[in-house]
């Protein structure tokens, strides 16, 4: 099996991740596209672990992508109460409009 | 082609078109639902990949909680629907940019890959490492690592308690009454006041008395 | 080594049909043990004591008419009981039902697949389960269902860090994910000779943790705020009709059978059992029987916690999950890793040294318990008369009008057919 094809699919979703961060206004689906390019990188990781380094038996790509996956459900936490709040306190999750700290 | 390269394409189209659509979808829930459909493909990449254990860590932790919780982060934000109110003025600019980068990003992969300047990468059988290398891993070569992570998933466990919990005395149980939302219908003007009715420095008790 | 593909189709088959089989005679025997305990007869016109009831209370269900409310979003709505029933027969295909049977010279194990990550196939399955809930209340577009809906996953996914933690101190103990080195594990007898080496019994905090686990995740009575017919109509399948909510009877009803049989796999040695000198072909069947045994009885279990107990307050049963099973089960999940460390340190310890243990980790739960109770607790309670309905109680219309449609309204004789 050739990596090409897993690597593809990790930059695709990494763009597409990376467009949702910029032309989404709703916080929360902010947060879902930063979670697809984490999981690009996991792509990524696997991929090369697997792939291209076989013969050394690397566990450190899957250990790798394990931490990611642990940081991001940290990040997901922390991020939606941030979300919560901010919907409290302003009535709403637009991320255009949490600009008071703005020069 | 062998079998599992026609699996992959399967599944990585799959993936790439939830993918797609968990950006392009005017509809929050069916976003959420797009992107559950994207994390379980990508546990299918995983199963593909020779990565068992990480595919079943993936549907458990992305698919079974990430996800679920993102589906209450939309019902308890009670978001609008449509395009306009989802997505902000910089698509052209989110398109050129994410565009951009992935025809430069495949190039230089293709190159790399095709063009053999990373030697024969093609693998006849994929292999990955078993459960029990990755626990003797973690546990003994990564242990600080994980360590640091287990404080760092402890740091946020607290992080988010403290900061999605009100104030004692800041009106909670009425206020989270009303802000369930039962559908999709846009806020209306009297729920508006009502939501924004728990600002810090004005409890909705007082707001109603005094009116706005 | 290659197997003729009759194999697998014939392990499918066979453990699709058992579990099906065993759904059926549940929802029979529900209604019948229920209306013991209320001193009624429940259904027994359809074959002998009523038990084709079910069969045809299916076949109506299947010739009712499927009615569409029409604001709802229609691609969610029909894809919700599906993804329910999927998710209930996916997860049983790691259970072995019995041992090994030879059968035209191929010896083969009852279990669909022996995944070596078999656990955590289970606890993702269950996982899945959440979506068909959470999406059936969102898409009725409707008050009561998104309520249920809501609570539901809330509480599904409370419950089920709860039970990975639970599970988590099995694989610990065993070493391994495999379901099958699971069940061999705890074949032969344990630290105490004569007893079986059950889970059960050296991990007897987390097998209570489980337990109390699967009745919240199977969204069973006193747990089963999802549906609070009390509260919420029906929750999250109030605007189901016809065959669409037969699949979601059938996919609550499967996962009582798939979480007894869980449990009896992981905690009570699953098909092991004493095999009286058989010869080895036959043994594996014995393995069924035993195995049928055990999850008949935490379905029996089920029953009765149906029939006795009241539902839970919302706030209460967060609190049990988060306050009480989850410290429960990490204390647990650490006392078993320091057991398994001490004994690949130092060869073991002895079995009076292993009861004691047990004995004081089961005193802590149960002061745990006992103490959850707070003042704080007892005020609310006294300020909040408004105790849901027994859901059993016939004069409360629990969800038996849903499923009873001849059983009650017949006279008190005893009519058994011939």
């Amino acid at each position: 099996m050739s990596p090409l094809g897993p690597l593809l699919l990790a930059t695709l979703l990494f763009c597409v991740g990376i467009y949702g961060v910029i032309a989404r206004r709703n916080a929360v689906l902010v947060l879902m596209s930063v979670e697809l390019m984490l999981n690009a990188v996991n792509i990524n990781l696997v991929a090369f672990s697997n792939l291209l380094f076989p013969e050394d038996a690397a566990v450190s790509g899957q250990i790798f992508a394990l931490f990611i996956i642990g940081v991001a459900a940290a990040e997901v936490g922390v991020g939606l109460a941030i979300v919560f709040n901010m919907f409290r306190n302003r009535a709403s999750v637009n991320v255009d409009d949490v600009d008071l700290m703005r020069w | 082609m062998t079998g599992h390269d026609v699996v992959f394409v399967l599944v990585g189209l799959l993936t790439a078109a939830a993918a797609i659509l968990t950006v392009t979808s005017k509809n929050l829930v069916h976003a959420a639902l797009f992107l559950a459909t994207t994390l379980a493909g990508i546990a299918g990449v995983f199963l593909v990949l020779a990565a068992d254990f990480l595919a079943l860590v993936q549907l458990v932790v992305y698919v079974g909680a990430v996800a679920v919780l993102f589906l209450f982060g939309l019902m308890l934000t009670r978001a609008p629907i449509g395009r306009e109110a989802l997505d902000n003025q910089n698509r052209g600019l989110a398109i050129g940019v994410s565009g951009g980068l992935f025809v430069v990003l495949s190039a230089l992969i293709v190159d790399a890959v095709v063009g053999g300047s990373l030697g024969d990468t093609t693998v006849a059988e994929v292999t990955g490492p078993g459960i029990e290398d990755i626990g003797m891993a973690i546990f003994a070569e990564w242990v600080l690592p994980f360590e640091v992570l287990s404080m760092l998933l402890l740091a946020a466990l607290i992080g988010a308690i403290v900061l999605a919990r009100r104030e004692p005395g800041d009106s909670g149980e009425e206020a989270m009454a009303t802000r369930i939302d039962f559908g999709d219908a846009p806020p209306t003007e009297g729920t508006d006041s009502l939501s924004s009715g728990s600002l810090p420095e004005l409890t909705s008790g007082e707001r109603r008395e005094g009116g706005p | 080594m290659e197997t003729p593909l009759w194999v697998p189709l014939l392990q499918v088959v066979v453990i699709f049909t058992y579990y099906l089989l065993l759904t059926a005679l549940l929802i029979w025997a529900e209604r019948r043990v229920v209306a013991r305990m209320q001193s009624r007869l429940g259904p027994n016109r359809v074959g002998p004591f009523g038990i084709l009831q079910t069969l045809v209370d299916g076949v109506k269900m299947f010739f009712k008419e499927d009615v569409t409310p029409g604001m709802v979003n229609k691609l969610i709505f029909n894809i919700a009981p599906i993804v329910g029933v999927v998710a209930g027969f996916l997860s049983i295909a790691v259970i072995p039902i019995g041992g090994e049977v030879t059968l035209f010279g191929e010896t083969f194990t009852l279990v669909v697949s022996d995944l070596n990550v078999g656990v955590l196939w289970v606890l993702a399955m269950g996982s899945l389960h959440v979506y068909s809930t959470f999406l059936a209340g969102w898409a009725s577009n409707s008050p009561y269902p998104l309520m249920g809906g809501i609570r539901s996953s809330a509480q599904m996914v409370s419950y089920e860090i709860a039970q990975g933690l639970a599970v988590a101190s099995v694989f610990i103990y065993t070493g391994s994910l495999r379901v099958s080195d699971i069940v061999a594990a705890q074949s032969g007898s344990g630290f105490v000779e004569g007893v079986p080496g059950w889970y059960a019994i050296p991990l007897f905090p987390a097998f209570m943790v489980f337990v109390i686990g699967m009745v919240a995740e199977a969204g069973r009575p006193p747990f089963d705020l999802a549906e609070a017919e009390g509260e919420l109509v029906g929750g999250f399948n109030t605007e189901y009709s016809g065959l669409r909510f037969g699949m979601f009877m059938l996919a609550e009803f499967m996962s009582v059978v798939t979480m007894s049989a869980i449990v009896v796999t992981l905690f009570l040695g699953g098909p092991a059992g004493p095999t009286f000198g058989a010869p080895d072909a036959v043994a594996g069947l014995i393995g069924v029987f035993w195995f049928t045994l055990k999850t008949a009885l935490f379905i029996f279990l089920f029953i009765l916690l149906r029939g006795a107990l009241p539902r839970y307050r919302y706030d209460r049963l967060m609190n049990l999950g988060w306050k009480v099973l989850i410290p429960v089960a990490l204390v647990w999940t650490l006392v078993t890793a320091g057991m398994v460390l001490l004994e690949q340190e130092q060869g073991g310890f002895g079995a009076g040294l292993r009861l004691t243990m047990a004995s004081a980790a089961g005193v802590i739960l149960l002061w745990l318990v006992a103490t959850s109770r707070t003042p704080r607790d007892a005020g609310d309670r006294a300020d909040h008369h408004e105790v849901a309905p027994a859901p059993g109680d016939p004069a409360a219309g629990g969800d038996d009008d849903v499923l009873a449609t001849h059983g009650e309204d017949v006279p008190r004789t005893e009519e058994v057919s011939p």
